[in-house]
């Protein structure tokens, strides 16, 4: 009993990767499926040296392609596993992540992205954040994709995840970037061994007398079945949509503006609302954890107190549109970001609220 | 009140930059605070220049990524002309002599100049120069004790590394010791 409160209770100064990969150890994945790309390469380096002193199973496969379909057969077979990648790699399982989301089984697939698009760049994005919540791959199917702003969530969303993916049968994404990867933090890990199995009756376990064969598959020739198979995923998605959107709101109490970011971005937007309430502008922040199901509910609500809304993205804009979606026209929605692995500075973000504070001084002059 | 303390490291990757960062940010989670370490990890990373920003804060730390600094500490020259701009007015900015060539110019911050590698060629340890600027920084901004760092040192070590932190210890105590022998020559 001593020995494990001090396993739960000691916090350890670990990069985000490494975090994560020791989470997943704790979560009693009993395999992991990958293959190096930087800037998630140490998740794959800490398992390779942890899990033979430990327990499961860790495979460096032969491409992406081969890593997801590993997922896909031990998934299948009802196993806890999971795979991490960067962009590109991310890019490459696509097809199977579509299948897996098809045959409806649990599973986590960790994106640490590096700006794009091509190979692009190791530096950190947000620019995948399209792929992740709205497909990636063919066919109407959603990830349950979270986003940690921080090494601590990195590691509990381990659990969270696929804590996420058994209780839906669904394929869960963590989305984050290279520069939570790489960075350390304090990190108090979750328990080991408290994520109990779940029982899984459908994995192909070998056919026993008294029941019927087990088939996973993804191929519903007759549009009547695929059809049927659809109307399931999406009465799944109804209840996720209802049950789990997840968000962290700071000081939006008395906020006249909202910012909007996740990830990164998000940590960087609380510096802004700092540095902003410092010169008496009302700044709050809404942090979205899980991007798919999206909290439009709760943005519509604060679209009805605040005069308007920025979002903040290392991409172009992408999540922009669903606050846009969210907000139904009430207020003006703002964009702020830097592409190819560039981040904003607080003082930039604050910056960009100032011109638009300015230049709606000049209209109302 | 609230303390927070934003640090730049800078130098040439293999100069012990980011370890040098690492343990400061260590120290102070072994002393309860929060911390932070974003390191570069990019191009510069595969040869040229390398830096980590660290964060010391008595709680949450909101961006880990940051461009304006109270302290740099600096081990070459395109780090200096980097980040001398970066530092907050009345903040403090630490070079090492040998690796600076123009030193900088600006008048209202604390610039402090520290010899850590002939310092450590003395003590025959030229990688404990940067333990020579931590001890430096940690006299003009005391964020973490000394002690902790030691400690610190004790268990972010491997067991056959052991030995060499009684030099480390020495290289801290030295540093700490420069920065008044420096304040002297300059008064």
């Amino acid at each position: 009993m001593e020995e494990k409160k001090n396993k739960t209770s000691e916090a350890k100064l670990m990069k985000g990767n490494e975090a994560l990969a020791e989470a997943a150890i704790r979560a009693d994945i009993d395999g992991y499926f990958g293959y190096p790309i930087t800037p998630q390469s140490e998740v794959l380096e800490y398992l390779e040296r942890e899990i033979p002193k430990r327990h499961g199973l860790v495979l460096q496969a032969e491409s992406e392609i081969a890593s997801i379909n590993m997922i896909y057969g031990a998934a299948g077979a009802g196993a806890r596993v999971m795979t991490s990648s960067s962009g590109p790699g991310i890019s490459l399982m696509q097809e199977g992540l579509s299948y897996i989301a098809s045959a409806q089984l649990p599973c986590l697939v960790v994106n640490v992205v590096r700006g794009g698009p091509g190979l692009g760049t190791i530096q950190p994005s947000q620019g995948d954040y399209f792929q992740a919540v709205k497909g990636g791959g063919h066919g109407d199917y959603h990830l349950i994709v979270l986003a940690p702003a921080s090494v601590q969530e990195m590691a509990d969303f381990v659990f969270e995840g696929f804590r996420l993916a058994e209780k839906y049968r669904n394929p869960a994404m963590i989305l984050t970037d290279g520069a939570l990867g790489q960075m350390m933090e304090k990190v108090i890990q979750p328990e080991e061994g408290s994520l109990p199995k779940i029982k899984t009756p459908w994995a192909t376990t070998g056919k026993t007398k008294d029941r019927d064969h087990n088939i996973i598959t993804s191929l519903f020739i007759k549009p009547e079945e695929m059809e049927s198979v659809n109307l399931q995923l999406q009465e799944k998605y109804r209840k996720i949509e209802k049950d789990e959107v997840r968000f962290e709101e700071i000081k939006t109490e008395d906020a006249d503006i909202l910012l909007v970011a996740f990830g990164l971005s998000s940590r960087i937007c609380q510096k802004t609302v700092d540095l902003g309430r410092e010169k008496g502008i009302k700044i709050g922040l809404l942090r979205p954890i899980t991007l798919y199901p999206y909290p439009y509910k709760r943005l519509n609500e604060l679209a009805d107190q605040v005069d308007f809304m920025m979002s903040v993205e290392m991409n172009a804009g992408q999540m922009v549109e669903d606050v846009k979606l969210a907000v139904e026209g009430k207020v003006p929605v703002h964009f702020t970001g830097r592409m190819g692995g560039m981040i904003p500075s607080p003082d930039d973000v604050l910056h960009e609220i100032e011109s638009i504070l300015d230049n709606q001084n000049v209209l109302q002059d | 009140m609230r303390q927070e303390h934003e640090i730049i490291c800078a130098g040439f990757g293999g100069q012990g930059v980011l370890s040098m960062g690492s343990i400061i940010a260590y120290s102070g989670m072994i002393e309860g605070k929060e911390v932070s370490w974003m390191p570069s990890y990019g191009p510069e990373m595969r040869g040229g220049t390398a830096n980590c920003i660290v964060i010391v804060a008595d709680d949450r730390i909101s961006s880990p990524i940051i461009t304006k600094f109270d302290s740099a500490i600096v081990l070459n020259q395109p780090s200096l002309d980097k980040f001398e701009k970066a530092v907050k007015p009345g903040g403090l900015l630490l070079y090492e002599q040998s690796t600076i060539i123009h030193p900088p110019t600006r008048e209202d911050i604390d610039v402090v100049c520290v010899p850590a590698i002939e310092e450590a060629d003395k003590l025959k340890a030229k990688q404990v120069a940067n333990m020579i600027m931590v001890g430096a920084f940690l006299e003009k901004r005391p964020i973490v004790k000394i002690e902790t760092i030691v400690s610190a040192l004790k268990k972010a070590l491997p067991e056959h590394r052991h030995h060499l932190i009684p030099v480390n210890e020495l290289a801290l105590k030295r540093g700490k010791e420069l920065v008044h022998l420096n304040e002297k020559i300059t008064a």
